[in-house]
């Protein structure tokens, strides 16, 4: 009697197990949709830049699957909400795989993508970030590049380099002077990538001041640099600091042309009187002032979709799924099948040789898997935030 | 050329950290409580000018409104706060400061939000800069040095001259004596507070038009150099409090200058430790003996 009831059980555990292979074969023989992951915060503190992303993300896939999906499939996303969260968004990763996605859009913010990236590289599961500045995203702590990681964003000090050149190159500048923050690491980034880019252009740094975080007083700093008389002064710092400085700025004399990054956004609301900013530059990722056919065509669509002005982060977004879906139809033109190891290496490949126009610039990527790419210069001109062109 | 550009920058800063500084030494002197919400009520002077200037587009209600507006909030802060305490112990005193600040900014950042708010600063003293030789100095560089000394001269006059001075004196000197001598102490106390935020309430204004940025957390910082500008000069002391004031300022800006920015404020606070070692009474305090 004993025998029989383990002879039973023995045929049950067996058929389990024949019943767990059949599983990945159903899957792998459906083939008619591509699986992407979204993994996002869709609430909590930073649910904001999570759900302007994966809004760009909807809206491009929404076109590509009406246009008819890449290589006839359609593209399925798949979305986890990983709460801004770190430990969250790596279970997310281990779900999103669990569903059988092919690679990954996301994540948003800088500590989970990190979180993430640790765990994806094992995996050699392709992934983009639309919006995680951080260079140790790409790139871990040892130096070594993660090579299944991409971003659409440009990273913080490249705008420093960005501006150099522009003060180089276009407004013929033969010296400059800088004013930065010592207790901001977006602020020290972004002046030693503007000192190293002036030195290779012959841009003379006649003047290199700073100031401790929270001061509001930079008269003696800007009585220094008027003294010298430098072509421009490159203020990398947040708009409330260059409220301040554009006042002082004009009351010890200096008559440079003030450059700034992405910091700068908005400070025309909080600067009292505009003409102190007159005739300034600032770069950005990304403006809605932008003229070009790509931005404006992006921007009726964002709206028409969903009724809201597109910030910076939903056209990353948009940016990032553009290039991810390149990659995904090189991998189907190769003939691979979805969610195999030959069809992940294939989406890397793919994504490493990105040389292609998007909303927010043309990209190529670097050793470093990090954009190359324009910059929209903005202008303030007459009171206003004008578009001065992509450099 | 550029060493008397700075000396001018310096004076500027100086002026401004004296008048706050005034604030602190007399409330100080007269029941000595270290009011360390003097610095949110210069904040909150910023928004009261912001706001009636926003409504009225008058920049001399703005400045009265600031001016008025700091000393009525002041009183009741001492009404509310402070005078249910004087009897309590001096860390009752202190405490109760300390937590006047934090509602302030808090209030602040619940009714006008934690974002930076432009200040009419040219609409109040117009953007005007001269050249003199190699020299350019702004009109609110002269305003703001010009306010802060015939500001001081006016409260040396007020607290030598008057009857009301001499009982701030007397009150100063020894709380029950002055009792005694039929001082009223109640008013005593709170005209020196009024004296105090006015003054803070002028400080604010010619902060504002030189930082024409305002936020919640704006007083924390000035209020604190401000205070280490007290204690140099000799907290309790009016004229050690002016001496203080310029001395932090210019030796700010002559830090700065120098390209040692980002040591600026830990020198601040450096200069104040040296002091309480060398002379704990400052430049110019009394000493005081405990009484028994």
């Amino acid at each position: 009697m004993k025998k029989v009831v383990s002879i039973v059980i023995a045929l049950m555990m067996a058929l389990m197990l024949f019943a767990g292979c059949s599983k990945p074969a159903q899957s792998a023989s459906a083939g008619a949709t591509i699986k992407l992951g979204v993994l996002a915060p869709l609430t909590g503190d930073v649910a904001q830049y999570g759900t302007a992303v994966a809004n760009g993300v909807t809206l491009f896939f929404e076109q590509l699957n009406a246009a008819g999906g890449i290589n006839g499939k359609q593209v399925e996303l798949i979305s986890y909400d990983e709460e801004g969260a770190p430990d969250k968004a790596v279970v997310g990763y281990g779900d999103l795989l669990d569903k059988g996605v092919t690679a990954i859009i996301g994540d948003v913010t800088t500590a989970p993508t990190i979180a993430v990236v640790t765990e994806s590289q094992a995996d050699n599961t392709p992934m983009i970030t639309a919006s995680a500045t951080a260079a140790a995203v790409t790139v871990s702590e040892t130096g070594a590049v993660y090579t299944n990681m991409f971003r659409s964003c440009f990273i913080d000090p490249f705008q420093g380099s960005k501006m150099a050149s522009f003060a180089s190159e276009i407004l013929s500048a033969k010296t400059a002077a800088v004013l930065f923050n010592t207790g901001s690491d977006y602020s020290i980034g972004l002046k030693d990538a503007f000192l190293e880019t002036a030195a290779e252009l012959g841009l003379d740094v006649i003047s290199n001041e700073s100031f401790s975080d929270g001061a509001t007083d930079f008269q003696s700093q800007l009585t220094n640099i008027a003294a010298k008389k430098p072509d421009v002064l490159f203020v990398p710092d947040y708009y409330s600091v260059v409220a301040l400085v554009a006042k002082q700025a004009k009351d010890a004399g200096l008559t440079a042309t003030l450059l700034g990054a992405d910091g700068w956004d908005s400070v025309l609301n909080t600067v009292e009187d505009a003409s102190l900013l007159e005739g300034s530059y600032y770069c950005s990722g990304y403006s809605t002032k932008d003229t070009t056919e790509a931005v404006q065509t992006f921007v009726t669509n964002y709206k028409a979709k969903f009724n809201a002005e597109p910030n910076m982060f939903a056209a990353q977004g948009y940016d990032a799924a553009m290039i991810m879906a390149a990659a995904l139809t090189k991998a189907e033109e190769a003939g691979l099948e979805a969610g195999t190891a030959e069809y992940k290496q294939a989406v890397i490949d793919a994504m490493k040789a990105t040389n292609m126009d998007c909303v927010t610039g043309h990209v190529t990527y670097d050793e470093f898997n990090n954009p190359e790419k324009t910059a929209a210069i903005i202008n303030i001109v007459g009171g206003d935030d004008q578009f001065w062109g992509k450099f | 050329m550029l060493f008397l550009s700075q000396l001018i920058n310096g004076l500027q800063l100086g002026s401004i950290y004296a008048l706050v500084a005034l604030g602190y030494s007399m409330v100080y002197g007269i029941i000595m409580l270290l009011n360390f919400a003097h610095g949110d009520i210069i904040m909150m002077g910023g928004y009261f000018a912001l706001v009636t200037y926003a409504a009225s587009s008058n920049p001399l209600l703005a400045v009265v409104a600031t001016i008025v507006g700091c000393v009525v909030l002041a009183v009741a802060i001492e009404k509310v706060a402070y005078k249910p305490l004087r009897q309590a112990p001096r860390i009752s005193l202190l405490i109760t400061a300390i937590g006047i600040s934090l509602f302030l900014q808090n209030a602040a950042q619940l009714i006008w939000t934690a974002n930076s708010r432009a200040f009419p600063s040219t609409s109040i003293i117009p953007s005007i800069t001269f050249k003199v030789g190699g020299l350019s100095i702004s009109l609110s560089v002269l305003v703001t040095i010009a306010v802060s000394v015939a500001s001081m001269v006016a409260l040396t006059f007020l607290v030598q001259k008057t009857k009301m001075g001499k009982a701030m004196r007397a009150v100063s000197e020894d709380t029950e004596a002055a009792q005694l001598m039929g001082i009223n102490i109640n008013s005593t106390i709170t005209f020196t507070f009024v004296i105090g935020s006015f003054l803070a309430g002028i400080g604010s204004v010619l902060y504002c038009c030189r930082y024409p940025v305002v936020n919640p957390t704006l007083g924390s910082l000035l209020g604190l150099k401000a205070f280490v500008a007290a204690v140099l000069g000799g907290i309790g002391s009016i004229p050690g409090a002016v001496v203080g004031g310029f001395a932090i300022g210019l030796a700010e800006v002559l830090f700065t200058s120098i390209g040692l920015s980002a040591w600026t404020d830990a020198m601040v606070f450096a200069v104040l430790i040296i002091m309480l070692l060398i002379k704990p009474t400052g430049f110019m305090g009394r000493s005081m003996t405990e009484k028994v």
